[in-house]
């Protein structure tokens, strides 16, 4: 099936402050399944990257294998993109981070790269804490081969088939807080409200920066007895708090009332705005995070929003001190210490 | 009988973690300073302290530097495995053995000779701390073999103050310890032995280094920036190596940061995902491992072929498969290495067989890999990653500069009419290619692992694919001359017997070649250095009757290569193999050949 996707858009569409329209950051047509949640996520990337105004060129898109991994394909066409092997998307990611600190670097995964295949890379690059944006789509199914369980399916929730999953649910976000992931934020892609801001937010933060986004399987795993289908996530969904994320120019001109809203300043001055943040929730704690999110799960909702945040994260380069120039960059009059010093290696080995 | 003066082995029985391997490198460094060429090997354990672990040393005035059966002197100090060192010693060897205890009965040989030194009594005597003992021991039983050999005192005296510049206060007590070595044998023993050293001038400028810290050094040179890499035995000491001269070499004068990064990552998957990814985004990378990591990097790098990104990756062969003997030598990566990965696959191997080798292909490595865009796989081995060699010295040409290979710029994407990531514009199979964020608008592209047309666009289209998979073809084919092309031993041909080796069988190759003409039985010879295999490398076994294949694994695996790239004869090519895990020798060499000669001869390796 060939899909032509018209070029025309209106003349009037707004741009941003690099004169670009969203046009600039869109990518190629989706051949997902139509209503695939992922879809709407790689909508509210190219949302997110566009409200930020950053040079498309300047953002490497990095994938695995998988449904999820092909959404790159379908946003920031005029972006690099590397659609890797299943689960290694962190090894690409980290190697391209180190050759150029400077890029912007989003990966994408899902709940079968992240969780199975590749839950050892997802696991070291929390521990690293490299500088990127790490979205698992997460319909809790193997969508390209067609509807097995993955490890994210909760316990009892029921396939297309109907049969039960007997095994308990890998909660990544529980995992990466447990990690000592340094943004974590959970989310689902049927609200574009709160994906926007948390993704504009992630990507200012300036080390690893997790969300965790329930995305249904339209196809294998929307049914009823589905704990991972539109309709449930819908009904048990919960938000911490109703995010906003400011750029560092715009003035804040609302006051908030005690208690209503809580501003994270970002390393670079921007802020995310938390209002309606849910009574006792701290999103500097790493503790409450967890503990709310385990009662999220004990009373079967979804806790969404922004989960935990250390703002003043470092990142790989500052903890092994690499240079602050991009590796890439160096020429060979930096990298080749020439013959003079060879000798004095030859004549220490003699 | 040949002279026994500069030609023999030496073998060293030790603890390990007792502190031997300095004192050994001591006394092999010595030899090497007197002008004399000399080759140490280690033969250690899977164990880091309290297992058997011995150090054989060959003096060679004939400069012949593989490995050699027989030990003439061995100086046993590990009580553990003394009865079967006392069985290694050829007859009329010596046995050197701390003398504190009686040796038992059963270990006497009617034809060897003892020489008892009462190492522990000595160091009793002289030192009180046991650390001190223990570690002394050894520098004893080097004065003992100074006296006995003729190791000129001044030249150990001389490297145990370079060896301790800035410690100076352990020079006294180490050059005590030479002394009572020394004076020990002078009141007891007649001496120098009949086996022992002459200063000579053979070594000219010579190096003396081994190969995975030339290895580390040409990364540094080749500017290699981005360093992954999971420790594994024997490839760790490559980025050791790395790092050592990059933090002395590579240091931002300005912001005292890093030129370079290492990542020590969770797994090998993990390290050649790294090395991919720094390389995608332009910075020259590389790892270093052995086979089972080379095993877990097998995926990634049927990516890093068909999506053609360039890699460097050094592997330090050891005895598989398995774990197999983890510290023991092998080649028998090849096949794996040849064809890593799944589908129609083929990867560019380089072969080295010294220190220099080892500095100059690494360096060249990584403008090979970015000139054919795809991994460049080094295969090194145990044998010459970890045991010290003579070397010729590390060269730098300051007017050589890097070849990046076919990568667009900015300027030249906005002069471009069209950019095709895999289109084959100057008809060579080798595409041009850009780098994230080079330009604005122009030259992004999406990397994969599936199929895809000439503008990287993904296709199910067989005949698309198969055009691609045509395209790498003929890139193989510019490969094959754009890699080392194999070292020929004589202009032409003047036998009917061809001789093949690569890598570390080579010193012994040329020692059985060498003792063979001798007996009138002469050879070509050629020594592989890359593959592909280009013309001459046909061309050399199809002008002999009969060619030999010498590698040191059990399936012949070059051999197989050979036959299965070059369309070759089989019956042609006959094996010359060794695998348990020690270096081939000549010894095994020229009897396995002398079985295929016809007539059949009798050969002798004269020791």
């Amino acid at each position: 099936m060939t899909y032509i996707r018209s070029t025309f858009r209106h003349p009037g569409l707004p741009k941003n402050e690099l004169g670009y329209t969203t046009k600039e950051y869109e990518g190629a047509i989706s051949t997902l399944c139509a209503g695939c949640g992922h879809d709407s996520i790689s909508g509210c990337i190219i949302q997110a990257c566009y409200e930020l105004s950053i040079a498309p060129h300047r953002i490497a898109k990095l994938s695995g294998i998988g449904c999820s991994s092909k959404t790159p394909t379908y946003f920031l066409g005029n972006s690099h993109g590397f659609n890797s092997v299943h689960g290694r998307m962190p090894s690409v990611a980290t190697g391209a981070n180190m050759a150029n600190r400077d890029l912007v670097y989003m990966g994408v995964s899902g709940d079968g790269d992240t969780a199975s295949i590749g839950m050892g890379q997802f696991v070291h690059v929390i521990r690293r804490n490299l500088n990127m944006v790490y979205i698992v789509m997460n319909n809790g199914c193997y969508g390209l081969t067609k509807g097995q369980d993955s490890a994210t399916a909760d316990e009892g929730s029921k396939s297309k088939k109907g049969s039960a999953n007997p095994f308990q649910p890998v909660d990544l976000a529980g995992l990466a807080l447990e990690l000592g992931a340094t943004f974590v934020a959970q989310s689902f892609s049927g609200d574009k409200e709160q994906l926007i801001p948390l993704v504009k937010a992630a990507i200012e933060h300036p080390g690893f920066a997790f969300i965790n986004v329930i995305s249904p399987c339209v196809t294998f795993n929307n049914n009823p007895g589905s704990t991972k289908s539109y309709d449930y996530v819908r009904q048990h969904i919960e938000a911490t708090a109703t995010t906003d994320f400011v750029p560092e120019e715009k003035e804040i001109t609302t006051s908030y009332k005690n208690g209503t809203g809580t501003d994270i300043r970002m390393h670079d001055g921007s802020y995310i705005r938390l209002e309606k943040l849910a009574a006792n929730r701290d999103p500097y704690d790493r503790m409450a995070a967890i503990i709310a999110l385990h009662n999220s799960r004990n009373r079967n909702e979804i806790l969404t929003g922004l989960l935990y945040i250390q703002p003043q994260s470092t990142d790989l380069h500052h903890t092994i001190q690499t240079s602050n120039r991009p590796l890439n960059s160096l020429g060979q009059d930096e990298l080749c210490p020439g013959s003079s010093v060879l000798e004095g290696v030859n004549g220490e080995l003699r | 009988m040949l002279s026994k003066v500069n030609n023999f082995v030496v073998r060293f029985a030790n603890v390990n973690g007792t502190g031997s391997a300095s004192a050994n490198y001591l006394f092999a460094k010595a030899i090497f300073r007197m002008g004399i060429p000399v080759t140490p090997k280690n033969i250690f354990p899977s164990n880091i302290q309290g297992l058997p672990t011995w150090y054989e040393v060959r003096v060679s005035e004939k400069g012949y530097l593989g490995r050699r059966e027989g030990v003439d002197l061995m100086v046993c100090v590990n009580p553990q495995s003394m009865p079967n060192d006392v069985l290694s010693v050829k007859s009329g060897g010596y046995f050197l053995y701390d003398s504190t205890k009686q040796l038992p009965p059963q270990l006497i040989r009617d034809d060897v000779n003892y020489i008892g030194v009462p190492l522990m009594e000595i160091c009793q005597q002289e030192f009180s701390d046991p650390r001190q003992r223990q570690l002394f021991k050894n520098i004893v039983y080097v004065g003992a073999l100074s006296a006995l050999l003729g190791i000129e005192f001044e030249v150990l005296e001389q490297l145990l103050s370079e060896q301790f510049k800035g410690k100076e206060k352990l020079i006294t007590p180490n050059v005590r310890s030479l002394k009572l070595g020394i004076q020990y044998i002078h009141s007891n023993y007649v001496f120098p032995l009949d086996i022992r050293l002459e200063r000579r001038d053979l070594i000219g400028d010579k190096i003396m280094v081994d190969g995975n810290a030339a290895c580390g050094l040409g990364a540094v040179y080749g500017g290699a920036a981005v360093v992954a890499w999971y420790p594994i035995t024997p490839s760790t000491s490559v980025v050791e190596a790395f790092e050592m001269y990059a933090e002395k070499m590579r240091i931002d004068k300005e912001t005292g940061k890093k030129n370079y990064a290492i990542v020590q990552a969770e797994d090998e998957l993990a390290a050649i995902g790294i090395v991919i990814g720094a390389n995608w985004n332009g910075a020259r990378s590389f790892t270093a491992t052995s086979g089972p990591g080379l095993s877990l990097m097998n995926e990634f790098l049927g990516l890093a072929y068909f999506a053609e990104i360039p890699a460097v990756l050094i592997d330090v062969q050891r005895t598989g498969p398995s774990t197999g003997m983890p510290t023991r030598t092998q080649q028998s990566d090849i096949m794996l290495a040849a064809y890593a990965s799944h589908g129609d696959t083929k990867q560019v191997l380089l072969f080295p067989s010294t220190p220099k080798e080892c500095f100059e292909m690494t360096a060249s490595a990584f403008d090979l890999a970015e000139q054919l865009q795809t991994p460049i796989i080094m295969m090194t081995d145990l044998d010459l990653g970890m045991n010290d060699h003579l070397s010729e010295p590390f060269e730098w040409d300051d007017s050589r500069k890097y070849n990046r290979g076919k990568v667009l710029s900015a300027q030249e994407l906005e002069e471009l009419p069209y950019f095709g990531r895999y289109l084959d514009v100057d008809g060579d199979g080798i595409t041009y290619r850009t780098i994230p964020a080079t330009h604005p608008t122009k030259g992004s592209f999406f990397t994969r692992g599936t199929s895809r047309d000439e503008y990287a666009a993904y296709t199910e289209d067989g005949a698309v694919y198969a055009r691609n998979m045509d395209r790498l073809l003929k890139k193989w084919n510019t490969a094959k001359k754009t890699v080392p092309a194999p070292f020929l031993y004589q202009k032409k041909n003047k036998s009917p017997y061809g001789m093949v080796f690569f890598g570390t069988s080579t010193y012994s190759a040329e020692e059985a070649m060498d003792i063979m003409a001798q007996e009138n039985i002469t050879f070509d010879a050629m020594r592989l250095k890359a593959f592909p295999f280009n013309k001459t490398v046909e061309d050399f076994v199809n002008s002999h009757e009969k060619v030999f294949v010498i590698e040191q694994n059990r399936d012949g695996q070059m051999r197989s290569l050979l036959i299965n790239e070059l369309n070759l004869n089989p019956e042609k090519l006959i094996s010359v193999l060794n695998y348990d895990g020690m270096p081939i020798t000549a010894y095994t060499i020229m009897m396995q050949i002398s079985k295929n000669l016809s007539p059949a001869k009798t050969l002798i390796y004269y020791q």
